[in-house]
């Protein structure tokens, strides 16, 4: 096990870093939800795709980079420092991570060259409750149709494919335009978009599911998730440490207070406890671990709970003005609550964990 | 074969030859622990014996320069023995505040003399030291401390009182904050090295909530110390203090806790089961977070471990370590009494087991993880002040 970055991934992390700072802060998206756009912004996700993010992990032979998820989880954590708007995490991950774990040699030779280039959003279709259950699936399918229904399916709005799962971990492939599939478009508190998807008699070619690719995939995508959620937490508490070094009350800057320090303090504690939990569950991931699903629950847990505390504490220690529009906190808060839902929150993992270890 | 191929095998070979086979059993409990001295007890032959070999070889101390009886192997060699020692579950041969905190101090403060002087006996497990620091009115100001140590010419004269001094009254020498300038306060304490057998040095156990006296009241009256025995200059000695707690909080954060007996198996083993599930979900969820916070406890030391071989600075990190391993013991401490139900209630005798006596007593113990070592208060200032830069002066 490593938690340093070989130089290809060191070199992608800093260019991530430079253009999202330079090109997508996150006055970006206030803008696009500004303007009613829903996590529409095509033109970012371009830029994105020309520097390579959205082939990190898919093999060369198909057009990506071959990098593994140690260096797309190093963008996705930069990504996550801006709280930037794309299908980074929907389809350059997860998209990518199922059609490369289920997809036949045709369909990953159809589609995993056009998410590598950015071309094409593919997402996963999971959940069909409030909840994150993957092993519970009504979705009915014979004769190459599928029928039911998907819930709050991440860029699912602008999804151009679907991996969509069925009972018994079954995978298919649905083009986003196919007949008798319908979107009803969520407009989100994360300003980021969402649909649910219902399917009347969609034409959908099995891959290679099963129960165990299925968790294969998930766990991928709680990992790359908790990357990104992982720099969203990093950067809420540096945004209210720095805070903290300026405003001034009672004559003197209000981090001198040791009720403030202390809490600064933890905070940075857990965020570097959960730093080492990302980092090796990536890693995992690269070393094709037997324990990947340990680690899975083990990162998306933690980084729930770190991200969760975060971004409550950056509303409370902002006080009044972490409470306006104007300012970022509530834009990490209204991120950090989706993120936290989607693929498991932290219950969920607790409980899986124990499942896991066994009592 | 590279190099550091040669020595795994050599090490192998080494260990394999020289490690009883009783030594590769986990420890049991504390009165098993080798904490050598003038006046050592060893619970075995084998356990003599295995310190015997590791002191002669240096490894009881590996990374330490071979002149001053370490191992002088390279921080990649000592890696490599660590593992071949863990492999084969090998006991540590020696515990030792000498090898934990005074040692890598005295390295990089003492004076020639000193260091040859008491290295190679920490390193062999002659010489058994005890840390004193504390006083009845310095506890978390320790820089407050009033132990005096007046200039007599040939001898400095040592009078006052420390407090909780580990193991002092076992101890064959103490490394000692005494105040050489009473009109400053940081800038007028030095360190000293006291032989524990000079005339006027008296030691008293403190009987603790757990039952047991590992800490002591230590008195000093008109005690004469060398001249030589001062390390680092005069009024010089907050600095190698301050360096010395680096040490001591990353290797106490869990001390005196008995890691042998596992929360899931204790769990498992006295609260009912359903469906292959803890029927108290609410425990289980508690238990479940509880290993989660443990593992990124133990990823986080070998990501340290890793930016520290890289050549970053993570000293810084110490307080932070402290408080996140005293907090994670205490966790562990209050579910394992939980998981045990009324068994964890017994005090002594023949009705309860040694381990469940051993989870209560634990438990209590484990109280004075987040005291020692620098209270989690304190250790939360340092981390906000020096590592977040969090002040309140700006």
């Amino acid at each position: 096990m490593t938690f340093t970055l070989s130089d290809d991934a060191r070199m992608l992390k800093e260019t991530a870093r430079d253009f999202f700072r330079e090109q997508a802060p996150v006055s970006r998206l206030r803008k696009m939800r500004d303007e009613k756009k829903n996590g529409r912004d095509p033109e970012l996700w371009r830029e994105m795709s020309a520097l390579g993010f959205a082939g990190v992990i898919v093999p060369e032979e198909f057009g990506g980079a071959g990098l593994g998820y140690v260096a797309l989880g190093a963008v996705l954590e930069e990504a996550g420092r801006t709280l930037v708007a794309s299908p980074l995490h929907s389809s350059a991950l997860v998209g990518a991570s199922a059609l490369m774990l289920a997809g036949t040699e045709a369909q990953k030779a159809e589609w995993l060259p056009k998410i590598a280039s950015g071309e094409a959003i593919a997402t996963l279709a999971v959940d069909e409750w409030a909840h994150h259950t993957p092993e519970k699936s009504k979705l009915k399918a014979s004769d190459g149709k599928i029928s039911g229904e998907k819930k709050y399916i991440a860029d699912g709005h602008i999804a151009d494919l679907f991996v969509v799962a069925g009972r018994e971990g079954a995978l298919y492939l649905v083009k986003g335009d196919a007949k008798g599939l319908s979107r009803r478009e969520l407009t989100t508190a994360d300003s980021r978009g969402a649909a649910d998807l219902i399917f009347d008699g969609v034409s959908a070619e099995p891959m290679n599911g099963g129960v165990a690719v299925l968790e294969q995939i998930l766990d991928r995508g709680r990992i790359g998730l908790a990357a990104e959620m992982l720099g969203q937490a990093s950067e809420a508490f540096e945004i209210t440490s720095e805070y903290l070094k300026t405003r001034r009350q009672f004559g003197q800057v209000i981090g001198g207070f040791q009720a403030l320090q202390h809490r600064a303090a933890k905070l940075f504690t857990e965020l570097e406890l959960t730093r080492s939990c990302v980092l090796a569950a990536l890693d995992a991931l690269d070393r094709e671990s037997g324990s990947v699903a340990e680690y899975a629950s083990l990162a998306k847990a933690r980084a729930c709970e770190t991200l969760h505390d975060a971004t409550n504490e950056m509303v409370q220690l902002h006080g009044g003005i972490g409470m306006t529009d104007e300012h970022d906190a509530g834009l990490y808060l209204k991120r950090a609550r989706v993120a936290e839902a989607l693929y498991g929150g932290a219950s969920f993992h607790r409980d899986r964990y124990a499942s896991l270890l066994g009592f | 074969m590279t190099d550091l191929e040669t020595f795994r095998e050599e090490t192998r070979a080494w260990l394999e030859a020289n490690c009883p086979a009783s030594m590769r059993t986990p420890l049991t409990g504390e009165e098993e622990i080798v904490w050598g001295g003038r006046n050592a007890k060893y619970p075995s032959e084998d356990a003599k014996l295995w310190l015997d070999r590791m002191g002669a070889k240096g490894w009881t101390v590996p990374s330490w320069p071979q002149e001053y009886g370490g191992g002088g192997l390279s921080a990649d060699e000592n890696r490599v023995l660590q593992s071949e020692l863990k492999r084969i579950g090998a006991r540590p041969a020696l515990f030792s505040f000498g090898i934990w905190m005074l040692g890598p101090v005295l390295l990089e403060y003492a004076n020639e003399e000193q260091k040859k002087e008491h290295l190679p006996k920490i390193a062999r497990g002659e010489i058994r030291w005890c840390q004193g620091y504390s006083e009845p009115g310095a506890g978390s100001d320790l820089a407050g401390l009033q132990t005096k140590c007046e200039d007599k010419g040939d001898h400095w004269l040592i009078n006052g009182q420390k407090v909780w001094t580990s193991y002092a009254n076992y101890a064959d020498w103490c490394f000692c904050l005494v105040r050489t300038d009473a009109s400053v306060k940081h800038e007028g304490i030095s360190f000293v090295l006291i032989d524990m057998t000079t005339k006027g040095v008296e030691t008293r156990p403190i009987k603790l909530i757990s039952g047991s006296s590992p800490f002591c009241e230590t008195f000093f009256t008109d005690v004469r110390v060398p001249k030589g025995n001062m390390v680092g200059r005069l009024n010089g000695g907050w600095e190698i203090a301050k360096r010395l707690l680096q040490y001591e909080r990353t290797n106490i954060s869990g001390f005196g806790s008995n890691t042998r007996i596992d929360v899931v198996e204790i769990a498992t083993a006295n609260v009912r089961i359903e469906n292959g599930m803890l029927a108290d979900r609410d425990l289980r969820a508690r238990i479940a977070a509880h290993k989660m916070a443990e593992r990124a406890y133990a990823l986080t030391t070998q990501r340290a471990q890793e930016e520290a071989k890289a050549g970053q600075n993570v000293s810084h990190m110490a307080s932070m370590f402290k408080v996140a391993g005293a907090n994670l013991n205490q966790e562990r401490c209050e579910l394992m009494m939980e998981a045990l139900g009324n068994r964890a209630l017994g005090w002594a005798g023949e009705e309860f087991t040694p381990d469940e006596l051993a989870v209560t007593r634990g438990w209590l113990r484990s109280k004075g993880n987040s005291i020692e070592g620098g209270t989690t208060e304190i250790n939360l200032n340092v981390v906000a002040k020096r590592v977040l830069g969090l002040r309140d002066t700006q």
